[in-house]
C-alpha cells in the first residue's frame, strides 16, 4: 500500500522544496521505497536540490504525454538506495498536469510498490498546487513564523479539506503542521509568532519545528538534502520530523533559546 | 553590539499584534470559506443596504455561519455608530 504525501504551503519560498527533498531522503534511508514528485512545471528546482540536475533526461509531464516511461524518466538517487526522482519539466506549461495524467503515474508508481509518494507542491494555489494535493493520503504544510505565511496555510487547509480527492470521498487528507525557519531567540523576544501561538491559529496537529539554520543554505548550494547533515539542527529536526510521521514518539528539540552566560550576553 | 541588546531585553515585540490580527482575518476568512456561497456576496448588499441610512464599515459588519445538525445559523451583528443628541 502506498502512502501519497503532498508538501504544500501556498507561500512561497517558505521551505517545500527543502522540506520535500529532506523528508523523502529520510523515509529511504529507514528502507522504504520512496518516490519525490517535483510538480512546480516550468520552475523546476527540487532536481538541484537533490543534486541531480544534469542527470534530468526526461520529466513528469513526458510520462503524461506517453513520451517516455516512468521507468525512463524517474532518478534513481546516488546518495540514498530506495529513493528516486521524478523532475517536473522546465518547459512546459503548467496546464499540462491533468487529473487523468497525474492519476495515472501514481497509480503505476503503487504498482511498482512505492511505499511513499512525496508530492513537492508548487507555491500557489494554481493547477500544479492543486495537482499535487488532489490524491494525497497525508499534507505536510509548511509554515513560516510569519503573517502572510500562517494566513497561505490556513487557505491551503481549506483546499485540502474541500478540492482533495479524499475530501470528495467523504474522507479526509492527514494534515501535518511543520514550522520552518523558527528562531527561539526572536520568539523569546516577542519579535516572532511562537510555535504555540501558530498551533492555536492554524489547529493543525504538529509534526515538527525546525530552527532557522545556516546548514539549510550550504545544504542547498551543494545538492544535498539536509537531512545528511547529521550535525547540524536542521539536520536533527529533520529526521525528528521523519521519525514522528512513520509513528514514533521523539519530543521537539530547538525550540529554547540556548542559554549564554552574563558576559557572552554582553560582549558575544 | 550584543551589549546594546542586553538592555533592550523585555520591550515588548510586534508577535502579539500579529498573533491578534491574523485571528481576526483568518476567522472571517473562515467564514467565507465554510458558509454557503453566496455570503460574500449577501454581506456586500446588506452593507450596501444598511449605507442607505446610516454610515457603517466592513468591520462593524460581523457576520457569524455556524453548522448546525438540523438546522444552519446565519447571525449578523451590525454595530450601529453612536447617536449623535
Amino acid at each position: 500500500m502506498s502512502r501519497i504525501v503532498v508538501v504544500t504551503s501556498g507561500k512561497g519560498g517558505v521551505g517545500k522544496t527543502t522540506t520535500s527533498a529532506a523528508f523523502a531522503t529520510g523515509l529511504a534511508l529507514r528502507g522504504y521505497k520512496t518516490a519525490v514528485i517535483d510538480f512546480d512545471v516550468g520552475l523546476r528546482n527540487l532536481d538541484l536540490i537533490m543534486g541531480c540536475e544534469r542527470r534530468v533526461v526526461y520529466d513528469f509531464v513526458n510520462v503524461i504525454n506517453g513520451e517516455a516511461s516512468l521507468k525512463q524518466a524517474l532518478i534513481r538517487d546516488k546518495r540514498t538506495e530506495n529513493l528516486h526522482v521524478l523532475p517536473a519539466s522546465q518547459t512546459r506549461d503548467k496546464d499540462a498536469l491533468t487529473k487523468e495524467g497525474v492519476g495515472k503515474v501514481i497509480n503505476d508508481l503503487r504498482e511498482d510498490h512505492f511505499d511513499f509518494v512525496v508530492c513537492d507542491s508548487p507555491a500557489g494555489i494554481e493547477r500544479g498546487a492543486h495537482m499535487a494535493m488532489y490524491f494525497a493520503d497525508d499534507a505536510i504544510v509548511v509554515t513560516n513564523p510569519e503573517v502572510s505565511s500562517v494566513r497561505d496555510s490556513d487557505r491551503i487547509l481549506g483546499l485540502l479539506q474541500s478540492k482533495t480527492q479524499k475530501a470528495e470521498q467523504g474522507d479526509s487528507v492527514r494534515e501535518h503542521l511543520l514550522i520552518t525557519r523558527y528562531s527561539p531567540s526572536r520568539v523569546e523576544a516577542g519579535e516572532m509568532l511562537g510555535m504555540e501561538d501558530i498551533l492555536e491559529i492554524l489547529a493543525v496537529p504538529l509534526i515538527g519545528v525546525i530552527p532557522e539554520s545556516q546548514s539549510v543554505l550550504q545544504a542547498s548550494n551543494s545538492g544535498s538534502p539536509v537531512i545528511l547533515d547529521k550535525a547540524s539542527d536542521a539536520g536533527q529536526a529533520y529526521d525528528d520530523f521523519v521519525r514522528r510521521f512513520l509513528g514514533e514518539t521523539v519530543p521537539h528539540r530547538f525550540l529554547d533559546v540556548e542559554k549564554k552566560g552574563f558576559f557572552k550576553r554582553l560582549f558575544g | 553590539m550584543a551589549w546594546f541588546d542586553y538592555f533592550r531585553q523585555g520591550k515588548q515585540g510586534s508577535a502579539k499584534l500579529a498573533k491578534e490580527r491574523l485571528q481576526i482575518v483568518i476567522a472571517h476568512e473562515r467564514i467565507d470559506r465554510n458558509g454557503p456561497e453566496y455570503l460574500p456576496q449577501l454581506r456586500r448588499d446588506i452593507m450596501s443596504v444598511i449605507r442607505k441610512y446610516v454610515p457603517i464599515t466592513e468591520e462593524q459588519v460581523n457576520v457569524q455561519f455556524e453548522k448546525g445538525t438540523d438546522y444552519d445559523v446565519l447571525e449578523l451583528n451590525i454595530a450601529l455608530p453612536e447617536r449623535e443628541h
